[in-house]
């Protein structure tokens, strides 16, 4: 019981700590265009990144995938960059690029010596509206496509069975879709899909421009206004308004065996309320009931009562909360029973612990540890500046200020524990959830191939454009 | 604690602050993009060396200690045990069981990573200045006082042998040990460092001490930190961890004989894509040629888009969503190899257009691409200097490679410094068309399965 005695004498230290955010500018261009700038002198580095407000929940009907295809398309040229010559004059500066894509947002970046940052501007400007594109080598990118869905999906059972529980978690709001898409559908994207696409919402007054490092909001602004200020908005913007969800009427249920599946679990997804603007306060307590439910290995509410003893029912067990999503957000519950404990037996044991959580309450001690970390996981998060710069960017794409994002400290400290326990009443309802089974035998239902669980702390699956790549000194991957 | 493979959890960071005292050595040293970084050559009282970077902006240190040995210490009928005995280290020391840890550390906000490699057992922390003090008492506690207790050996057991039973049927994974057991044989690098499903189920409390003791020793040991710490403070911190660790450790393994010859294995496994992993041996990172090696691999298979691998196999045919390769010195053994997915129709043409490419590159490359490649990894390298996190990791990577401090400035100059024929030399000893080896995990058209 030691973390008794380190309780009072830690927290009497941590509460010396302020709760603030980095400190950012922002402004916002004539033509619509809004920026970022987060400075941090430490590092002779900068990393510029251009978020358009458009993603896989964007896409046409029929369309998936063309949000992330386009992703990929933006490399390949413009009036004045032939096909590959973007990356390649990013690298011949010594700098990385690369593209993600999102339900909510697609984003480009680059890091580079903070003195190219000129360059990166005039380069970003340029596709936001010169994109060209040869049949070519739209077929050829939809191959590698393919083969990106077949490494990252169709090979993983794991993912194979995320897609589907995806898909019935949403009845009706394109958060339903997967990002990369169906393959039949990704089969027959084409050439005027993408550029559909692109003319529809590749404009500055549906972008956010967020730079982050050894950089001055001045500096920022001048070169922001010489190379994305003539760029003309785009007057017809549509209205961010998806198919939104029905009434959840029914729990689902979803069983899936996969011959590669080594470890077999069950996982469960509620429907739950996202990070508003200027109202976040649910979310927080989401958060941090997430954490004190399954957000430690060890020392959580599920990793206590599952994991412990001679009786333990579970190898691994979690809790995870996404809020930072524009219309709707997702709380889960994982656990991989031990061998020898069946799925149905492994399931009614989580149960079993939430219930008696709802009946018991907070541990008031894991309480205050669990807002210490996060307290102090705002020291930490100023070490890497690009990851602050990621997560100005999700904000300002899915619905949030600069406000909300600085205020979020604040907001998690703000939760008491009835705000905690009130959260759980309300999100852990089995009608607006998908419980899933993934497992090696063919059981009962399900067949087909197999998928891989989210993520638990940041479920948001991106989609980067290049391979994994280790790096450290050279050749240094062991 | 081990993550089961199948939950890409949060990896936490963790990094080790050192200190000094008598002896600083001070060196300041102007990376290329006006960056200056300043790196410190602690020595503490009781004689522990460590390199830091101070950096008082952020109120926390990241520190790195690496114990040179790894996996590759399992003595031949425990393997296995180095890596449970790792994960055993944030499971209850000194006074605290495995909660009660856990509990201590978060009261603090500290993040403790402990990680098994081939050749390394890598401790990473991060800690906040209000709590060092306290932060570096208990992560001393782990190095020193681990306890095995039963329960915690048991439950930690269970979660290897899960990563075990997942990494074989996981076509990365299957790809990995295969080539691996084909280039070492019998040697610890021959197969996987978790152990297999037997080896570990035999491991006992008697062996996790004795390989703790065999692993975790000051004869080899590698420290450096960054952040908000002085020399002085680093010395400190430097003698309360290292102190009561045994002075020497147990020997490490012998050369890694190379007994892989060029070929094709295929490993059956049913999935519409084939996972390739390919390569033949090394070059050693002590070599005088390392840097042309390192700029040749760059050129041909390194991760950016204009790499020729890249180039042909991804962005011209469409082919994979990613290749690449490189070089991998390890302690015992060199190799150079790299790895692919593509579709299992496509499998025999991508296998013969990378043949190609090998062939083409062993006669080296052009002043173009030389020029180019030079460009990019001279301007890359100052920023990797990022943040305390990098800048500790690259700090203690660099004392186990043998490299002195001075190297932060000298390196680039050592890329800029090579030559057309300095390639042209290192790609006809390196680059060996018919050493290469393809292991294909899939179910690839055309071609038989070779190994059950």
């Amino acid at each position: 019981m030691l973390q008794r005695l380190f309780a009072p004498m830690v927290l009497a230290i941590l509460v010396a700590l302020p709760v603030r955010a980095e400190d950012v500018a922002r402004f916002t261009l004539p033509n619509g265009l809004e920026a970022v700038v987060i400075e941090d002198h430490r590092a002779p580095v900068v990393v510029h990144m251009m978020w358009y407000r458009t993603g896989a929940a964007d896409e046409p009907p029929g369309k998936s995938g063309i949000a992330h295809f386009l992703e990929h398309l933006m490399f390949k040229g413009t009036d004045t960059m032939a096909p590959g010559e973007f990356s390649a004059t990013v690298e011949a500066q010594g700098g990385d690029d690369n593209a993600f894509t999102s339900w909510d947002y697609t984003a480009y970046f680059q890091r580079v010596a903070a003195d190219r940052l000129d360059l990166m501007m005039r380069m970003e400007a340029d596709r936001m509206r010169g994109l060209i594109l040869s049949e070519q080598d739209v077929a050829t990118e939809r191959d590698v496509i393919l083969e990106e869905r077949n490494q990252r999906t169709d090979s993983d059972p794991g993912s194979l069975f995320g897609e589907q529980r995806r898909a019935a978690l949403y009845l009706n709001h394109p958060y339903r879709l997967p990002i990369i898409g169906w393959r039949h559908e990704i089969e027959a994207l084409n050439r005027s899909d993408a550029l559909e696409f692109y003319q529809t919402f590749y404009a500055p007054n549906n972008a956010i421009l967020i730079v982050a490092g050894d950089v001055t909001p001045e500096e920022v602004r001048a070169l922001a206004e010489t190379h994305y200020g003539p760029i003309a908005p785009t007057p017809d913007l549509p209205p961010r308004i998806r198919p939104s969800e029905p009434p959840h009427l029914v729990e689902r249920r979803l069983a899936m065996a996969d011959p590669r599946v080594a470890q077999p679990y069950v996982i469960r997804t509620y429907l739950a309320p996202q990070r508003r603007a200027g109202d976040q306060a649910e979310a927080a307590a989401l958060t941090v009931l997430a954490e004190i439910l399954g957000g430690n290995g060890t020392t959580s509410v599920m990793a206590r009562a599952l994991q412990f003893g001679a009786e333990a029912k579970a190898l691994y067990t979690a809790a995870f909360y996404d809020g930072n999503a524009l219309d709707s957000g997702n709380f889960g519950l994982i656990i991989v029973p031990v061998p020898g404990v069946s799925l149905e037996d492994g399931e009614a044991a989580m149960d079993a612990v939430v219930t008696r959580f709802l009946e018991d309450g907070v541990d008031k001690a894991e309480f205050e540890r669990v807002k210490r970390q996060l307290r102090a996981s705002e020291i930490y998060r100023r070490d890497d500046v690009e990851q602050l710069a990621r997560g100005y960017g999700t904000a300002l794409t899915t619905g949030l200020t600069v406000a909300d994002v600085q205020g979020w400290p604040a907001a998690l400290q703000a939760v008491t524990v009835d705000d905690v326990m009130a959260a759980a009443q309300s999100v852990l309802d089995r009608r607006a959830s998908v419980t899933g089974w993934l497992m090696q035998e063919e059981t009962g239902t399900g067949d087909a191939e197999p998928p891989s669980p989210a993520p638990a702390v940041d479920p948001a699956p991106v989609q980067g454009e290049v391979p994994m790549k280790t790096d450290q000194g050279e050749g240094a991957q062991k | 604690m081990i993550h089961l493979r199948l939950f890409p959890m949060q990896r936490i960071a963790a990094r080790l602050a050192p200190a000094g005292l008598m002896f600083a050595g001070f060196l300041a040293l102007a990376l290329p993009a006006q960056a200056e970084i300043a790196i410190q050559q602690v020595t503490s009282p009781n004689g522990h060396k460590a390199w830091l970077v101070e950096d008082p902006t952020i109120p926390f240190t990241a520190l790195e200690l690496r114990f040179r040995g790894g996996t590759s210490l399992d003595p031949t009928d425990q393997r296995g045990v180095v890596n449970l005995m790792t994960a055993l280290l944030e499971e209850g020391s000194g006074d605290l069981d495995a909660q009660g840890f856990a509990a201590a550390r978060d009261d603090l906000a500290a993040r403790f990573g402990f990680d098994a490699g081939q050749d390394v057992i890598s401790v990473s922390a991060q800690f906040l200045t209000e709590n060092r003090d306290e932060a570096v008492a208990l992560l001393r506690q782990a190095l020193v006082e681990p306890r095995f207790d039963a329960e915690a050996v048991e439950r930690v057991r269970a979660q290897v042998l899960s990563n075990i039973d997942s990494d074989q049927r996981d076509p990365n994974a299957i790809a990995g040990e295969t080539f691996a057991r084909l280039a070492f044989g019998m040697h610890p690098y021959g197969a996987s460092g978790q152990g297999s499903r037997d080896s570990v189920a035999a491991l006992s409390q008697a062996d996790l001490i004795a390989a703790h003791q065999a692993a975790l020793a000051r004869d080899r040991v590698y420290v450096a930190a960054s952040g908000d710490i002085s020399a002085e403070e680093l010395g400190a911190v430097l003698d309360r961890l290292l102190s009561d660790l045994p002075a020497t450790g147990a020997p490490l393994p012998g050369r890694a004989e190379w007994k892989m010859t060029g070929g094709v294995t295929v490993v059956d496994y049913p999935s519409p894509q084939s996972v390739i992993r390919f390569g033949h041996s090394g070059i050693k990172r002590d070599d005088p040629d390392f840097i042309p090696a390192f700029v040749l691999n760059e050129i041909v298979g390194g991760g950016r888009f204009s790499a020729r691998l890249m180039t042909e196999v991804r962005d011209r045919r469409g082919l994979t969503y990613g290749i690449y390769s490189y070089l991998s010195p390890l302690d015992h053994a060199e190799l150079y190899i790299g790895q692919f997915a593509t579709s299992n129709a496509s499998v025999e043409e991508a296998i013969g257009i990378l043949r190609a490419e090998w062939a083409k590159a062993a006669a080296g490359v052009t002043e173009a691409e030389l020029e180019a490649v030079k460009t990019y990894l001279t301007g890359a390298y100052p920023l990797r200097f990022d943040g305390n996190g990098p800048i500790a990791r690259i700090l203690v990577g660099m004392q186990m490679d043998g490299l002195p401090v001075e190297y932060v400035t000298d390196r680039n100059a050592m890329v800029a410094a090579v030559t057309l024929e300095d390639v042209a030399r290192v790609a006809r000893g390196l680059i060996r068309p018919a050493d290469l080896h393809f292991v294909v995990v899939g179910q690839p058209e055309g071609m038989e399965p070779t190994q059950p």
